[in-house]
């Protein structure tokens, strides 16, 4: 099933988005989901920010997939993140393919979709558009921002661009800037999507299954393969062979991880953009907290010291290591910010937010829901 | 408060009302969260994981990290008070750690167990084995306390870094001994140290 023959729930924003790169984008449609009751304070709202490829889907059954949400062992009624208390908010990030407007969706100026001429956004603009999004939905001010990954770069952006409105904010497995082997690797994804001939310069909407399938595929294999972590690996799949007894000699996915691989990749063709892939890694390529003010974080967080912090790492994720998430401790320590963080032992490598670790749950419910 | 370990219900109740403070080695918050009670801001250095979630889930704001490396990363003058309970006698450099308490904050409170208490005594010279007791319950080969130190050792060590005493406590279980034979009768110590 193509994504744009789903009807998410939408909003149009009122006036155009301005955007870091100069450029106003107009018109913007901002997909959400929400889950629990804002209350009659409007005071226990939480905005989930989603990764890379994730989407507004946090809980229930995602309508492209028919999986369940990206956290829906987090989020949900009695869940840490408790629906009978919270008002979840969760949107698609602009650029995106999930409903709100990227390089998919149509360029009012020439009728057709926007392809690369989509204006280039960054993390700050992503946020923007949230912000919008509340300011329509009438909520003043967030309980808690909460993300993992890129989520997590929205929630310190929050925290940094618009402290009096979050109360809290809980950031997994994220960095405040993109390190160079970050960049290097999204490089790579990039590439190959561009070195798919039927990326055709990004203009190749159109006909059902048209697109960089192949070159889309490779870029999400070579970025999984960063998500996991070689124990992960090793333990999942190790050297076994796929379905077969013997190596074939050949290059046929002899072995269960290429298999694997394969499958990820194949998968994701079939649920995102290979153009939204491009503009929202280049997103985080482009994300530095610290860069408009001389590199000192601890200067982005100068307002931010009625927020309440909690920063998680885990052990084997070498994507957003541990010494990412204490750079942004100490500049929040500087700051004078009240921070907690907490590295906690798992062998999932980066996606292990995503995963199954009780402690998370526990570090995540207590933070989210204690005193509230 | 009648729940807190006797040298932190001594700490709980004389740091001043308010004030801003930082726990080194935290534990599970249990000395934060009297400290919150009296209106204070309090913040937390834990090493052990699952010490912090168990701060974190109580609202506390714990950072996981290792008193002998992470204290640099505190700027000076950040807090009213600094507490280390039970924890000087395990770090690599214990007066180096007690420059650091002093940097980070106007005042720091110390508090460890006595390696000259009469039982340790007793047991090193007529047992001719290292102590384990009541406060030093593990044996030499495994307890984390690498750093054995008594009173009058800890006495001197203030004395030549010219650091000042704005208040001691010695305690056998919890009741008070007097400063005078404190490093023979006293289990453990508390000192309010000022810059």
């Amino acid at each position: 099933m193509s994504p744009g023959f789903i009807e998410h729930q939408r909003l149009v924003l009122p006036a155009p988005l301005p955007l870091d790169g100069g450029a106003a984008l107009s018109p913007v449609e901002v997909a959400w989901q929400s889950y629990g009751t804002l209350n009659d304070a409007r005071d226990n709202a939480i905005l989930i920010c989603h990764a890379l490829t994730g989407d507004q889907y946090v809980a229930g059954r995602h309508p492209v997939t028919g999986k369940p949400g990206w956290w829906e062992r987090m989020v949900g009624p009695g869940k840490p993140i408790d629906t009978d208390r919270f008002y979840v908010i969760c949107s698609n990030v602009i650029g995106s393919c999930m409903g709100s407007s990227g390089p998919a969706s149509r360029d009012p100026a020439s009728d057709t979709p926007w392809g690369m001429r989509f204006p280039v956004i960054t993390i700050a603009d992503m946020v923007r558009a949230q912000v919008a999004l509340l300011d329509a939905l009438g909520i003043a001010r967030l309980h808690a921002v909460v993300g993992g990954s890129m989520g997590g770069m929205q929630a310190l952006a929050w925290a940094a661009h618009h402290p009096e409105r979050v109360g809290r904010a809980l950031v997994v497995a994220s960095a405040a800037r993109h390190s160079a082997q970050n960049i290097a690797f999204h490089e790579v994804g990039r590439q190959a999507i561009m070195a798919d001939p039927a990326w055709k310069g990004g203009d190749y909407y159109g006909a059902r299954g048209s697109g960089p399938a192949k070159g889309l595929a490779v870029a999400r294999m070579a970025a999984h393969i960063t998500y996991l972590s070689e124990e992960g690996l090793t333990a999942k799949f190790g050297r076994r062979l796929q379905n077969r007894d013997a190596k074939t000699f050949g290059f046929d996915a002899d072995f269960q991880v290429e298999s694997y691989l394969r499958h990820q990749g194949l998968a994701f063709t079939d649920r995102f953009d290979a153009n939204s892939y491009l503009y929202i890694t280049r997103a985080m390529d482009y994300f530095d907290l610290a860069e408009p003010h001389g590199g000192k974080l601890a200067t982005a967080f100068a307002r931010s010291v009625a927020t309440r912090f909690c920063l998680v790492s885990f052990t084997s994720d070498w994507l957003y290591p541990t010494s990412e998430s204490r750079a942004i401790v100490h500049a929040l320590n500087a700051a004078g910010a009240p921070t907690s963080f907490v590295e906690l032992e798992s062998g999932f490598g980066h996606d292990a937010f995503l995963l199954d670790v009780p402690a998370l749950d526990r570090v995540i419910g207590g933070f989210v829901g204690e005193g509230a | 408060m009648s729940e807190l370990r006797p040298d932190l219900a001594v700490i709980a109740a004389h740091v001043a009302a308010g004030s801003r403070v930082l726990d080194v080695g935290c534990g599970d918050g249990t000395l934060m969260a009297a400290l919150r009670d009296k209106g204070c801001d309090a913040r937390g250095l834990e090493l052990d994981p699952a010490n912090v979630a168990a701060a974190v889930s109580r609202g506390l704001s714990v950072v996981q990290g290792d008193c002998n490396v992470d204290l640099t990363d505190y700027p000076a003058d950040s807090f009213d008070y600094v507490i280390l309970s039970q924890t000087l006698q395990t770090t690599m450099r214990p007066d180096r750690v007690v420059e650091q308490l002093l940097r980070i904050g106007r005042r720091a409170f110390v508090s460890f167990p006595n390696f000259a208490h009469w039982r340790v005594r007793l047991s090193l010279l007529w047992g001719g084995r290292m102590p384990v007791t009541r406060l030093l319950p593990v044996a030499w080969y495994e307890t984390p306390n690498i750093h054995h130190v008594t009173v009058d050792d800890f006495r001197a060590l203030l004395v030549e870094r010219g650091i000042e005493v704005e208040g001691s406590w010695f305690l056998t279980g919890d009741r008070p001994t007097s400063a005078a034979a404190a490093n023979f009768r006293a289990e453990h110590a508390v000192f309010l140290l000022k810059r």
